[in-house]
């Protein structure tokens, strides 16, 4: 079968599917979100799905994630869970307020949409278009509108819900919002979620995502996250994924910065059948700032794949990409990193570095870094490597009594940890540290026996 | 306590070491000597296990097991400690960690509980005092940052915490000052004990004004071609390596 015969097959199976079930899919979402899709679902078919091998997916076999014949639920979830099993966190020292959502619907705990202690107000997507339509109107679909990517007009296409985050203007929250996401299913499911988080001028706000596979059904996940930091706000945006071999997840993320504002952003993949994570950072204003980093720990058989473009549209801005990877046995991924730079954006500051331990000769990882200059007065730098344990290391930790497992577990750990110091919430950096530790240590083998201890 | 008979070592198909035989008895302290390339660090990574360097031929017992069989690990629990010549930086490993990871193998390995994190925070106090440590550098990572001295320091500090049987320490006092080299000094001294035994690799003659060695061995292109007792050191400070060379020429 040829790959164009293909593309459009699944790509017709898709606008097949919407067209019988728009009804199903409107109904159970909300006005604002569904204005949005005939446009979503045309590009879809202009777009299609993308095709391994292309220039954005090179390595990435998007279509046989979507192969599974997997269930698509538009309607109310059919699992019941017990709410205080999920809400029961008993993590000391991570103190959080924690929404939820379950195979891409908020969970709702009585109340669609809240403010939280501090100012924040989160919730339903749905919901909150009811409620407050000025802001969503304004953000939903903003950022991600212009992706080239068929799978983000796939998710804007079906999306039903998800989560959304409100930190109004002036206002600084220093407990992280938690959004937990689970699959749990007893068919085999995908589910499209997605996700607005906004941050009015000056404000201030974190993040924390934590993606589950509570059953050993196979999962796919195609979400959408789009994130608004306006002139001067902070935000901070931690993304934990430990999902069961079984499962395929898709994330796209549009972050768009304004002047004086800054994004750091961690993305931590320590458990996953096949990950691929898109990340568009724009930033619009002088002095903004980003920061995008990413840890991954592979083995087996599973695919990681981070794709970065950050687009310095403005002057005097700066932004840091540093992704670092442990993969094991036959695991493999790719990363690329793009650094865009406008003619006006001078005095550009841009970094990026890609780090890789391939602990077997098995083991294969791609690394692409892509910068396109047009402005003159900039400094950018990129880096990668790819390499073994350092053996002088070892050996030196050895020549003290470690014997050799616990001494590139240390090296293997310390390796990770340069990317976890990133992240600016100690409690948050301890809880990573610890599960890093244990999936190293090879004890984090059940996707929810993760030390969130959420699920 | 140690017994190397006839060691040929090599590295790439290069030849090293062309047949060392040494005798180490508990108790006793011996020092090595010999110019630059002569062996030395090659000769004390083979004792500590780095498989770099192969070994051709010839034996080493230490207390009545082949060591060459076992693992750096293994060496290092059984009492043999390397003080490296150049000490490795390992960026995010911390010096805390580190030591409490190493002491408490060692402690398994001797079937004792681990220390409890009063009692290991204790011990490193003593033994920063000991070598008169800069506090600071234990909070860092292993070696991360620090000069050249304090690298040396490092390592008897590590020696002084991990309480060895054989210590070897490979240059140990190149590149300190007077003060320097009386902290490592002490820290061998302090270790001294009927049951232990330390091999000083050196050279300068000065260390050995404060580490009083039983014997000293010149090693030269691979062979120990002179063995005596601590005056061989104040004879070759005084005569230089170049009588040495001469002699080997004449041999
Ligand atoms: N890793 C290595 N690769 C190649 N040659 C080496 C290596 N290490 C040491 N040598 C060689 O072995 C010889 C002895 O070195 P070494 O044992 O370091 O001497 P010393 O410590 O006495 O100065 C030198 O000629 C050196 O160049
Ligand atoms: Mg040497």
């Amino acid at each position: 079968m040829s790959t164009i015969a293909e593309k459009k097959s699944l790509t017709d199976q898709f606008l097949n599917l919407y067209r019988d079930r728009a009804d199903e899919i409107s109904a159970n979402s909300a006005p604002l979100l569904n204005t949005h899709r005939d446009f979503a679902v045309k590009r879809l078919g202009q777009l299609g799905f993308p095709v391994k091998g292309s220039e954005e997916y090179r390595y990435a076999d998007i279509e046989s994630v979507f192969r599974n014949d997997l269930e698509k639920q538009f309607g109310e979830n059919k699992v019941s869970i017990d709410i205080r099993d999920i809400f029961h966190c008993d993590v000391p020292d991570l103190d959080t307020n924690l929404l939820l959502l379950v195979n891409g619907r908020y969970y709702n705990d009585g109340q669609l949409i809240k403010e939280l202690p501090g100012g924040i107000i989160a919730g339903s997507l749905a919901e909150a278009s009811r409620k407050y339509p000025d802001i969503i109107e304004k953000h939903y679909n903003n950022y991600a509108i212009g992706s080239k990517d068929g799978l983000v007009a796939l998710n804007t296409a079906f999306a039903q819900d998800g989560i959304f985050i409100y930190v109004p203007k002036g206002v600084k929250v220093e407990k992280p919002v938690q959004v937990v996401n689970i699959m749990i299913s007893d068919n085999d499911l995908m589910a499209q979620h997605r996700n607005l988080f906004i941050a009015e001028k000056d404000s201030e706000m974190k993040i924390v995502v934590c993606d589950h596979s509570l059953s050993a059904q196979r999962f796919l996940t195609n979400s959408v996250n789009e994130v608004y930091t306006a002139e001067g706000a902070q935000v901070s945006l931690t993304r934990i994924q430990n999902e069961h071999n079984g499962s395929a997840q898709i994330t796209h993320s549009f972050s768009h910065q304004e002047t004086r504002s800054r994004l750091s952003a961690s993305t931590i993949s320590l458990h996953g059948g096949f990950i691929r994570n898109n990340l568009f950072v724009t930033l619009n204003g002088e002095h903004a700032e980003n920061q995008s980093t990413g840890l991954y720990l592979s083995d087996k058989g599973q695919y990681i794949d981070n794709f970065v473009h950050i687009d310095h549209a403005s002057a005097n801005c700066f932004s840091n990409q540093l992704y670092k990877g442990v993969l094991d046995d036959y695991a493999s991924g790719s990363f690329t990193g793009r650094i865009l730079v406008r003619r006006d954006a001078q005095k550009t500051n841009a970094y990026q570095s890609n780090n890789n331990i391939l602990l077997t000769d098995d083991a294969k990882m791609y690394s692409h870094p892509q910068l396109e200059i047009y402005a003159d007065d900039v400094k950018c730098s990129h880096g990668s490597t790819m390499g073994q344990l350092d053996e002088s290391a070892l050996f030196y930790l050895r020549s003290r009594g470690i014997n050799h497992r616990e001494s590139r577990l240390l090296l293997m750990f310390a390796f990770a940890h340069e990317v976890i110091q990133n992240i600016k919430v100690p409690a948050l950096q301890e809880r990573i540290d610890d599960l890093v530790n244990k999936r190293l240590r090879g004890e984090l083998s059940r996707c929810n026996n993760c030390a969130m201890q959420c699920g | 306590m140690l017994v190397i008979k006839d060691l040929v070592a090599s590295i790439e198909g290069l030849k090293i070491l062309k047949g060392v035989s040494l005798e180490v008895k508990a108790g006793e302290v011996h020092a090595i000597m010999g110019p630059n390339g002569s062996g030395k660090s090659t000769l004390a990574s083979i004792l500590a296990g780095r498989d770099l360097f192969s070994v051709d031929s010839g034996s080493i017992m230490y207390n009545g097991e082949n060591l060459l069989d076992k693992s750096p690990e293994e060496r290092a629990k059984e009492g043999l400690f390397l003080g490296f010549q150049y000490p490795i930086e390992i960026p995010g490993v911390s010096m805390v960690n580190f030591m409490k990871t190493a002491i408490n193998e060692m402690r398994k390995h001797r079937g004792e509980k681990p220390l409890s994190a009063s009692e290991f925070l204790k011990k490193m106090r003593e033994k920063k005092e000991l070598v008169e440590i800069d506090s600071s550098l234990t909070n860092r990572s292993v070696n991360e940052g620090f000069s050249g001295g304090e690298k040396k320091k490092n390592e008897i500090f590590q020696m002084a915490m991990l309480e060895p049987k054989l210590a070897i320490l490979d240059e140990t006092d190149s590149g300190l000052d007077i003060d320097a080299l009386k902290v490592v000094a002490r820290g061998v001294n302090n270790l001294k004990s009927p049951d232990s035994a330390t091999i000083v690799i050196t050279h300068y003659q000065r260390l050995l004004d404060y580490i009083v060695p039983d014997f000293v061995h010149i090693l030269y292109r691979g062979r120990i071609v002179r063995s005596g007792g601590k005056e061989l050191a104040v004879l070759l400070e005084e005569k230089g390596y170049e009588l040495i060379r001469q002699g080997e020429v004449n041999l």
